[in-house]
């Protein structure tokens, strides 16, 4: 388990005074840390976006087009597996705010933000179905692993994470693919041509 | 509301009961199969042909040597899912027939239906290329080696126990209780088996066959179970009341 200390937390606002508001307020209540900052969403943040291990996404919603934002927590979804929060900084449609699992409004107080982010980690860890059922790219690299044989602690190490959330990950891939063992898990990757017959030897 | 709510669920209660009332030594047993005709198989791995007239179940037990109660406890396990074996019948039933059922529906596993599925399985995947065949093959070939390891051991382990235990000449050492810890799952395989055949083999694969093969998993995993809680639920505390008969010596 990860200490409560230090939470992993990424930007993906445009606005760099409301980053370095949100990191002011990081700084004084500790907790959280801001381990990476996106101003958009373009084909390199989703690069970066995959690879950074955070604890929770704090989004801006102006990021996506007008069309896309209905499906916005889902695209963030694809991508990782933390929470995600989106901050109010424009007014939108009701049904829009409430796919995130907190909602910061940027005149909220800091021990608010920090309060919002706590519950949306909880709620998060309690129900982490997202919509997607289809399964991430983080997801099929670890799934990869599992079906040529390799260890939890061995993911863990080959893409620094800590083994609980392999095992988080590990937990969801069965979740949408039902599929529960090893064995298994080789036959799915295989027929989804994630791994190749060199893999199965 | 409230009381609407009460009532209706002590209808379903009184239904329940009722239906469960049919299941009765005097009944015939052609209207128990039309009742649950999947009770066809409980027939056939204890040994009852078809053709018995008019026989009711008593007749029909009582024909073919069969422990009159374990029958009912079988059948009722198989009828009903929320079934909750009565103390009178586990209390008079005799766990020898339980074992032999348990015995013939081991080997009908392994020698027919693991087989057919193998076979019909084949066939399915025969469009597909060479390496995907290759890891389903592997894929059953595991499951098969899986339960064949649990049943060998409920063949050479669980069952000779219960027999010396019958026969007043039981060895000591093990105990009902360790059969219970170790009772290991057999079901994941064949769960993850259908879900790769409905939702991720190449379209290359035959539908037709497809679905049969499908309906043989939901068949088989069904039949799994309801195995599984004759075990648990039957056999274990039947053994347990043994076991006690045998410490008051």
């Amino acid at each position: 388990m990860k200490s409560e200390s230090n939470r992993k937390v990424l930007l993906i606002v445009p606005s760099r005074i409301m980053v370095r508001g949100i990191e002011g307020v990081f700084s004084d209540l500790g907790e959280f840390k801001v381990e990476g900052i996106l101003s958009d969403i373009s084909r390199t943040s989703e690069a970066r976006l995959k690879n950074i291990d955070a604890d929770i996404i704090i989004i801006d919603p102006v990021v996506f087009d007008y069309a896309t934002r209905q499906s916005g927590r889902s695209k963030i979804s694809e991508y990782s597996d933390a929470a995600v929060v989106a901050l109010q900084t424009v007014t939108m449609e009701d049904d829009s705010w409430k796919q995130y699992d907190e909602v910061i409004n940027i005149y909220d107080a800091p021990a608010d933000i920090i309060r919002k982010l706590r519950s949306a980690l909880s709620s998060h860890q309690e129900s982490p179905a997202t919509d997607s059922h289809e399964l991430s790219s983080r997801e099929k690299e670890i799934l990869i692993c599992v079906a040529k044989g390799m260890l939890n602690k061995e993911i863990a190490d080959l893409y620094n994470i800590s083994i609980y959330t392999v095992i988080t990950h590990r937990k969801n891939i069965t979740r949408k693919t039902g599929i529960k063992t090893v064995a298994g898990l080789t036959v799915y990757a295989l027929l989804n041509n994630l791994i190749d017959s060199s893999s199965v030897e | 509301m409230g009381l609407i709510c009460e009532n209706v669920k002590d209808m379903s209660k009184i239904n329940k009961e009722a239906s469960r009332m049919v299941l009765s030594p005097s009944m015939k047993l052609a209207d128990l199969i039309e009742l649950n005709y999947s009770l066809l198989i409980v027939l056939s791995r204890l040994g009852i042909g078809l053709g018995f007239g008019e026989d009711t179940v008593e007749e029909v037990c009582r024909n073919h040597g069969i422990d009159l109660n374990s029958f009912l406890l079988i059948c009722g396990i198989y009828t009903y899912d929320d079934y909750i074996a009565p103390d009178g019948l586990l209390k008079t039933g005799n766990p020898a027939d339980v074992v032999r059922y348990l015995h013939s529906s081991h080997s009908f596993y392994l020698e027919d239906e693991l087989r057919k599925l193998e076979d019909s399985l084949e066939e399915l995947v025969a469009p597909c290329d060479s390496t995907q065949k290759k890891v389903i093959y592997r894929f059953f070939s595991e499951y098969r080696k899986e339960v064949e390891n649990h049943f060998a051991y409920e063949e050479n382990t669980v069952f000779p126990y219960v027999d010396a235990l019958l026969h007043g000449n039981s060895r000591g050492g093990y105990s009902i209780e360790q059969f219970e810890e170790n009772h290991s799952n057999i079901d994941e395989k064949l769960n993850d088996l259908k879900n790769i055949v409905m939702k991720y083999l190449p379209p290359v694969c035959d539908t037709v066959l497809r679905n049969s093969v499908l309906y043989h998993i939901f068949f088989l995993e069904d039949d799994l179970d309801r195995h599984t809680l004759i075990e648990n639920n039957v056999l274990v505390p039947m053994v347990n009341r043994l076991e006690e008969n045998e410490k008051r010596k």
